[in-house]
């Protein structure tokens, strides 16, 4: 599927960033491996890679939804659900840029208001290179994928404004 | 030559000026100068702060999980490694690279094609098109390809689909755009569909004729300042790169050619397996990077280029019509066999990128890619090499291994290994030309990171960590005060701190 003419098949994009070898930075893609073996991925293409650059602005493309999931030292409880908007952070002079940032690229190379794009941020403790997950990062995970599940079998962008809305985070009532 | 400034005497005495990190290369190092009371240079020193150590920790491994674990080595050409770690591979089980099933090398050199493609893609337009559009002393908001995109939108935007063609070319091989499968143990694991071919075809045109505009704007970003852009980090070298049997330009097998400064022959067709007895390795106490040169010509004037000038400078000929006149174009503007100008790097890059533009297009008519013979098997060995063109130039992968199949000894020299001395001998040619004596600032200081980002060093492998290096400038007396510091801090922010 080359993006060069703007043709997609699927309509939602799931994008799971952060280095396998690396601690808890894997629990973006791993969210991803669980729903690939858990989710009806007919209407949703999955993408990973190691962190997000210029280029991932592309990806969104002609989607309707995008989810990017991510590790988060800083986030407060096992997981996070936001929505995103366009921002120029200076993450952009780095090799791992910001879902904001990635978005307002895709606002300056497009001239378009680029599709609704949520985060779903799940608690790191530890990201040192060659460690498997923390035993907290497990249990964060399996939490996650548990809500990442239920969200993606309703891919309606104004049931997942809502769920963002709301200030806890629970499985969401679809 | 300029190895004088290496190693300064009375070095306690000199002030010491620090660029760390070197900002828009693949990797961490940092440039050090030691300056006298008149701001003359006196020493300067390109840096590889890193250390892989991945030699050693892949020992122990069996051999068939090698072409996945080296790709950790990076982030931006993992398949390079990926590529080389299986041409070795081959060895140990039996295989020569004659004897590998037809679509299995077309498809290896398929996905080489789109390495190649995608990381001389994100190098001159991510990386350094900044420089070459706005200036070396530009100001700093201006040098990222964001700024690129606001002012020359259509550029930026085909050097940003230019990276994602290449890197959907690897996607559709390999399985993944980094870190994906594809080449085992004698061949492949799978061969391309005619719905994936057909995708990639739709596009390839548009790439080459990008590709193409690609070139004629370096050329004539490098014409324009013809005088500078051929002196500026510009230094003699000998050259070392793989060609085809009749000289051609090869980046995924063929045999050793290095050539001197005059472009006269130093050797040919060399078995890239016995690179031992032509290629040794010199160690500094300075740096964790080493010193490769040919042992014919000794540690002193042995050492060489690699990469695209070498490449383009060693060919006799480009087997595709359109990067074959480009090369041409480029040798004759030198008036001399070999083009020198360290600048000349990002051209003869360009030159290569429409050549990989041509090349995946005509692999994706070829019907092997869709074969499905696509594994060789021979008789066990204990040792195998594998040497490839990764983007960054001439990559040597070497193991052997036990009766077990696990592996007891490994070595790599990686492209950028090879361009050391060329890096240094450029940053000493930079400080000494258009530093020296000068009152040193920022955007001074870009013009050493502009001579190494020529050279597109590979110093790491993608991590996260690596988009909170701070810049730090320190000026230190004679007596080792600090007297001045300016720090970029993560969230690029500059701050002056007093001393």
């Amino acid at each position: 599927m080359v993006k060069l003419n703007g043709l997609m098949v699927k309509p939602v994009l799931l994008f799971g960033y952060g280095n396998l070898s690396r601690g808890d930075d894997a629990l973006g893609p791993l969210l991803l491996e669980y729903v690939e073996s858990h989710c009806d991925l007919e209407r949703i293409e999955i993408l990973s890679d190691f962190q997000l650059q210029i280029e991932h602005a592309l990806d969104l493309e002609n989607r309707s939804l995008v989810l990017f999931v991510d590790a988060s030292v800083a986030c407060v409880s096992a997981f996070d659900f936001a929505t995103l908007e366009p921002a120029r952070d200076k993450s952009y002079t780095t090799h791992a840029m910001s879902p904001a940032a990635v978005l307002d690229v895709y606002q300056s190379i497009k001239k378009q208001t680029p599709p609704p794009c949520f985060l779903m941020s799940i608690k790191a403790e530890k990201l040192e290179l060659g460690e498997g997950l923390s035993t907290q990062a497990e249990n964060n995970l399996e939490q996650a994928c548990q809500f990442a599940e239920q969200l993606l079998q309703n891919p309606d962008s104004e049931a997942w404004l809502q769920q963002a809305n709301t200030k806890i985070k629970t499985l969401p009532l679809i | 030559m300029y190895e004088h400034l290496e190693t300064a005497e009375n070095r306690e005495s000199l002030k010491r000026v620090v660029v760390d990190p070197v900002s828009r290369v693949e990797g961490h190092g940092k440039v050090t100068l030691l300056l006298d009371a008149d701001n003359k240079v006196k020493q300067a020193r390109l840096h590889i702060v890193e250390f892989r150590g991945f030699e050693r920790f892949i020992q122990g491994r069996p051999y068939w999980e090698l072409p996945v674990l080296v790709q950790r080595l990076c982030g931006i050409c993992p398949v390079s490694h990926h590529l080389a770690a299986a041409k070795a591979i081959d060895q140990l089980v039996g295989i020569d690279p004659e004897n590998l099933p037809v679509s299995a090398d077309k498809l290896r050199r398929l996905l080489h094609f789109g390495q190649v493609l995608q990381s001389h893609s994100l190098h001159f337009f991510h990386l350094s098109s900044p420089d070459l559009l706005f200036g070396f002393e530009s100001d700093i908001s201006k040098r990222s390809i964001i700024a690129v995109l606001g002012e020359f939108p259509d550029l930026g935007l085909q050097g940003v689909k230019m990276r994602k063609y290449g890197q959907e070319v690897i996607r559709m091989v390999s399985g993944k755009r980094i870190h994906g499968t594809g080449a085992i143990a004698g061949g492949m694991n799978k061969s391309l569909t005619k719905a994936e071919r057909d995708t990639l075809l739709e596009d390839s045109d548009q790439i080459i004729k990008w590709a193409a505009a690609s070139v004629e704007l370096i050329k004539t970003v490098h014409c324009s300042n013809l005088p500078y852009y051929d002196d500026f980090a510009t230094i003699r070298s000998n050259y070392l790169s793989l060609t085809k049997p009749d000289g051609a330009l090869e980046l995924y097998h063929g045999g050793i050619r290095a050539k001197n400064d005059k472009g006269e022959t130093i050797m040919d067709h060399v078995d890239y397996c016995k690179y031992n007895d032509y290629i040794h390795e010199e160690v500094r106490s300075w740096t964790y990077m080493k010193f490769p040169y040919l042992l014919s010509m000794g540690m002193e004037n042995g050492w060489y280029r690699v990469g695209p000038l070498a490449r383009v400078n060693n060919c006799d000929t480009i087997n595709t019509p359109l990067a074959e006149a480009a090369r041409v174009e480029f040798k004759a503007h030198g008036g001399e066999p070999m083009i020198h100008s360290t600048l000349a790097f990002h051209w003869s890059r360009m030159i290569e990128l429409l050549h990989c533009a041509e090349s995946i297009k005509e692999l994706l008519h070829d019907p092997d890619i869709m074969g499905h013979d696509l594994v060789a098997q021979g008789e066990k060995r204990y040792e195998g090499v594998g040497v490839i063109e990764a983007p960054r130039g001439t990559l040597f992968h070497h193991y052997q291994v036990d009766e077990n199949d696990i592996v007891t000894k490994a070595n790599l020299i990686v492209s950028t290994t090879s361009n050391n001395m060329g890096m240094n001998e450029s940053v000493r040619q930079v400080a000494a030309e258009y530093l020296s004596g000068r009152e040193l600032t920022e955007p001074l200081l870009n013009n050493l990171e502009v001579a190494i980002r020529a050279y597109d060093p590979c110093l790491s492998c993608a991590t996260h960590a690596m988009g909170k290096m701070p810049l730090q400038l320190e000026l230190i007396d004679a007596e080792g005060k600090l007297i001045d510091k300016l720090v970029k801090h993560s969230d690029g922010q500059i701050e002056r701190l007093d001393g």
